[in-house]
């Protein structure tokens, strides 16, 4: 019973990484682009989320839209201004930049909020739970981020492939040069993907804070687990990544059931097995 | 791009070269005496710096000459500081012969790594290199001989077995440094003027032209993959022969030993075999004056490698080298017009 | 007859390198104009700086009455010029009727709807729904020009739109100028073959190493004069 509820808990757990992950798919699938602070954007948000209610006092539904506001125009501004000229053939002026913007981004929030791991506390949140059996219980906030996760990939599928906009995000993923000749600007294409992006970015950011104690070096692993959950899933298809998060949150879950040493290094161990079995992913789409 | 043609006439470029190839020859030699002019505190100092040297070498071997852009190579720094010691406290290899073992070992484990990580391209490789050194520093702090997660020091009889007293151990240390240093630039260099050279700059130049030309691109990165993965991991054995005392944390340190290491890389000149040279004296200078800064240093280092990337992203030596066709350590062709060729 | 497009002394740069050199060609508001030339002349790369896909900064290019030469590319579309690139270029990802509706993207108001590209391509309406690349080289090709069109341009720019494509294809596309014309839109075609070009044009430009060699309405070149131009002064080796 213990591993049915094990993997149960990891089912949840790949809701929160596959919002991890999800911004990280689309940046990619738009513009090639791998953002190595992804993970630290994530742990931003997380922080920004937890000065907003417990440092000023905000309410938690002002705060998360202020929260999702401030990172959709930050992601579009670092895209416009930044990234974009970094975009292109050359791998090492993207790789750098952002692993440069890592690095400013864990130490300035050590700067500002002190080594001291922290937590968002979410009130009845945190301890109401689904009973489903004498051993198997679904807490509140993990299934909230379960729901969350698909709702949101729903939602980037649904502009990705039912709207104007995705239709240029995916014209712009084909053929970028070309684009213009269809009255499309790729700087501007670009950003609002980074913007959608950094919206997920935003959400993943305050779940993350609800959900574990971080600290200003929490970001790196972030990454690691979004990238895992995008290859396990496959490279350009967002419910993969959902998958990907989900077998991501299993594996972590049952090693931890083993040991709590081996929560993580198992995670990582079954992503290294599935990129022998399946370099290209489960469900892979380019 | 534009193509540069050297501002300067091509006799004082010599000349330039010719006075700073004598002020490489004039440091080494400064370096090979250090024991004798260098306090402890300076000989320790260099110790690091010549690590440094090596691991930036290989960085740039491996990144500036194949494209092959790891953020992983604490894994393979902090794999050799703990082969180094399990070879030397288990298997009692004496010392100086569990480095180069360490480091051929190393090199064996890359072959499975490499294999795992060239599944993945790009921006992609970069982090599963990450991942591969995650699970080596967690799965170190697993095993309990080692020391587990507290990590593990190097008894101090085995130390002695290196020399007797400190101050001859120091120096026996100095010289490994030296060596290691030394051996990190003549590797490349001579590499490149091998017929892996032509190989190694096609690619560098143009992968996909590299590959029309008939280069194995995909065979001559592997290998690349692996020997850096040796050196770095000899370097990682002495490193904390040095400390005496290795842990996860500091074996597999990302930071350390990937993260100061690409700063130095790209900051003197990617591509180049100087820029590393130069990268190197320009971190130690900067952390001499503004380490204290503390986060602030960091974020510093952050920017700068930023601004090199929006400036000009070949870095100070690679400028130079565009503008003033100035080469200290050449490796015997005009780079740009070489016709790549196939390496056996 | 008013003028549409009209550059003066241009010049495109790949690099160093130097692809145009002084070029001056105008088009008249209802013309039909085609460029000829040998496989590197220029013509491309023609299309490629006025339509701002090549930087044109500080040169000369006036369309609509507007000085377009530096804009980018999405500007320069939206006052009006549209280009079905060479090699096609259709949207891998996109259905056919995507590919047609991204060309809309630029807003502007005409007479060109989904129903009229249908209604001038009756075959796309069967393939709305296919990947633009699971369709025949002619149709895809249709999509493209469909694709362009969607955008109401003033001025059409066409890159060898015959380019690989069967004669009795061609000339289905080919019925397709003069509906499109009819839609107050002018037409620029880049063509290899002569032939069509002098059917089709009422004025031809010959480009030769990034110049102009000859320009003039069909009627008045001779074949001798064409083939200087074409491939230069020595025609009878050339030819051979
Ligand atoms: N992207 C590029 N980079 C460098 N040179 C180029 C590029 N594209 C074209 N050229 C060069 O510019 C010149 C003109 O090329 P362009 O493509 O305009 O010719 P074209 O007349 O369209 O030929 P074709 O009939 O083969 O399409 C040629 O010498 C070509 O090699
Ligand atoms: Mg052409």
């Amino acid at each position: 019973m213990v591993w049915v509820n094990a993997i149960v808990q990891g089912v949840l757990l790949g809701g929160l990484y596959a919002l991890f992950a999800a911004g990280l798919s689309l940046m990619f699938g738009v513009m090639r682009f791998v953002n190595l602070a992804h993970g630290d954007f994530i742990v931003t948000a997380a922080y920004l989320m937890l000065a907003l209610v417990t440092g000023f006092g905000i309410h938690p539904a002002f705060a998360v839209l202020f929260v999702l506001m401030a990172l959709a125009s930050a992601g579009y501004l670092n895209q416009r201004i930044l990234l974009n000229r970094v975009l292109g053939a050359d791998l090492l002026p993207p790789v750098l930049v952002t692993f440069g913007l890592s690095i400013i981004i864990q130490n300035a929030l050590l700067e500002v909020f002190s080594a001291d791991s922290r937590r968002l506390n979410a009130g009845w949140l945190d301890t109401a739970s689904f009973r489903l059996s004498e051993d198997i219980s679904i807490g509140a906030l993990p299934l909230l981020m379960f729901v969350a996760a698909v709702g949101v990939i729903a939602a980037m599928q649904f502009i990705f492939y039912r709207t104007a906009l995705g239709r240029m995000l995916r014209a712009t993923s084909d053929d970028p040069e070309i684009v213009p000749l269809m009255g499309g600007n790729n700087a501007h294409i670009f950003a609002i993907a980074t913007l959608i992006a950094s919206v997920v970015v935003g959400i993943a950011g305050i779940f993350l804070a609800m959900k574990t104690n971080f600290d200003p070096a929490a970001g790196p692993a972030r990454l690691l687990f979004a990238f895992e959950a995008v290859i396990i899933g496959g490279l350009g298809s967002l419910w993969g990544t959902l998958l990907g998060g989900v077998i991501l949150g299993v594996a972590q879950t049952i090693g931890a059931q083993i040991d709590a040493g081996y929560q993580i290094l198992a995670g990582h161990l079954v992503f290294l097995a599935i990129l022998v079995a399946r370099p290209r992913g489960l469900l892979p789409k380019m | 791009m534009t193509v540069t043609t050297p501002t300067m006439p091509a006799q004082r470029t010599n000349r330039i070269a010719l006075a700073l190839r004598l002020l490489l020859g004039l440091v080494t030699v400064a370096l090979a005496l250090a024991p004798v002019w260098a306090g402890r505190a300076d000989l320790r100092l260099l110790m690091e710096v010549l690590s440094f040297l090596a691991l930036a070498q290989m960085w740039n071997l491996l990144a500036g000459y194949s494209g092959l852009i790891s953020i992983g190579q604490q894994a393979f720094v902090g794999l050799g500081g703990y082969l180094f010691f399990a070879l030397a406290m288990f298997a009692g290899v004496p010392l100086l012969a569990a480095l180069p073992l360490a480091a051929l070992l190393t090199a064996l484990v890359a072959l499975p790594t490499g294999w795992i990580a060239f599944r993945l391209q790009g921006a992609y490789f970069a982090i599963g290199t990450w991942v591969i050194a995650e699970v080596f520093r967690l799965s170190a702090a697993q095993i309990g001989a080692l020391g587990g997660g507290s990590g593990i020091s190097l008894p101090v009889d085995l130390a002695r077995s290196l020399a007797e007293s400190r101050g001859a151990r120091e120096v026996v240390m100095y010289y490994i440094a030296f060596a290691l240093g030394l051996v990190s630039v003549l590797l490349v260099w001579m590499l490149l003027r091998s017929r892996w050279g032509l190989a190694l700059t096609a690619i560098r130049d143009s992968e996909p032209a590299a590959e029309a030309v008939g280069v194995a691109t995909r065979k001559v990165k592997f290998l690349i993959y692996v020997l850096t993965a040796g050196v770095t991991g000899l370097v990682g054995g002495f490193i904390f022969l040095q400390k005496l005392r290795i842990t996860p944390e500091a074996a597999f340190s990302i930071n350390d030993w990937t993260a100061f290491v690409i700063f130095i890389v790209v900051i003197g000149g990617i591509g180049t075999i100087e820029g590393p040279i130069i990268g190197v004296i320009v971190f130690f200078a900067l952390r001499e004056v503004a380490a204290d800064w503390g986060t602030w240093y960091l974020i510093g280092m952050g920017a700068i490698a930023i601004a090199v990337m929006l400036i000009d992203k070949r870095g100070i030596w690679g400028a130079v080298k565009a503008r003033y066709g100035l080469s200290i350590l050449p490796v015997g062709r005009v780079l740009d017009a070489a016709p790549p060729a196939k390496p056996d | 007859m008013t003028t549409l497009l009209e550059t003066r002394a241009l010049e495109a740069f790949y690099g160093d390198f130097q692809a145009l050199f002084g070029v001056d060609v105008t088009v008249g508001e209802g013309e039909t104009v085609a460029l000829i030339g040998a496989n590197g002349a220029g013509k491309s790369t023609f299309l490629r700086a006025i339509t701002g896909l090549l930087p044109a900064k500080g040169q000369k290019v006036s369309f609509d009455g507007q000085e377009i030469a530096g804009l980018p590319a999405d500007r320069i579309h939206k006052a009006g010029l549209a280009m079905v690139p060479e090699g096609r270029r259709l949207f891998p990802s996109l259905t056919v009727e995507e590919n047609l509706l991204i060309g809309a993207s630029g807003g502007r108001k005409g007479p060109w709807s989904l129903a009229k590209v249908y209604d001038l391509f009756p075959d796309l309406v069967a393939k709305k729904n296919n990947p633009g690349t699971a369709l025949s080289g002619g149709q895809q090709q249709m999509v493209a020009i469909g694709r362009a069109l969607m955008s109401n341009p003033r001025l059409l720019l066409c890159d060898e739109i015959s380019l690989g494509l069967a004669p009795k294809v061609i000339k289905d596309i080919y019925e397709a100028v003069p509906r499109i014309r009819e839609g107050g839109t002018s037409i620029l075609v880049v063509e290899q073959d002569v032939g069509q070009a002098m059917a089709v044009a009422s004025r031809v430009y010959c480009f030769m190493e990034g110049r102009v060699t000859l320009s003039g309405p069909p009627g008045e070149l001779t074949r001798a004069e064409i083939a200087a131009a074409y491939f230069g002064t020595k025609t009878d080796e050339e030819a051979a």
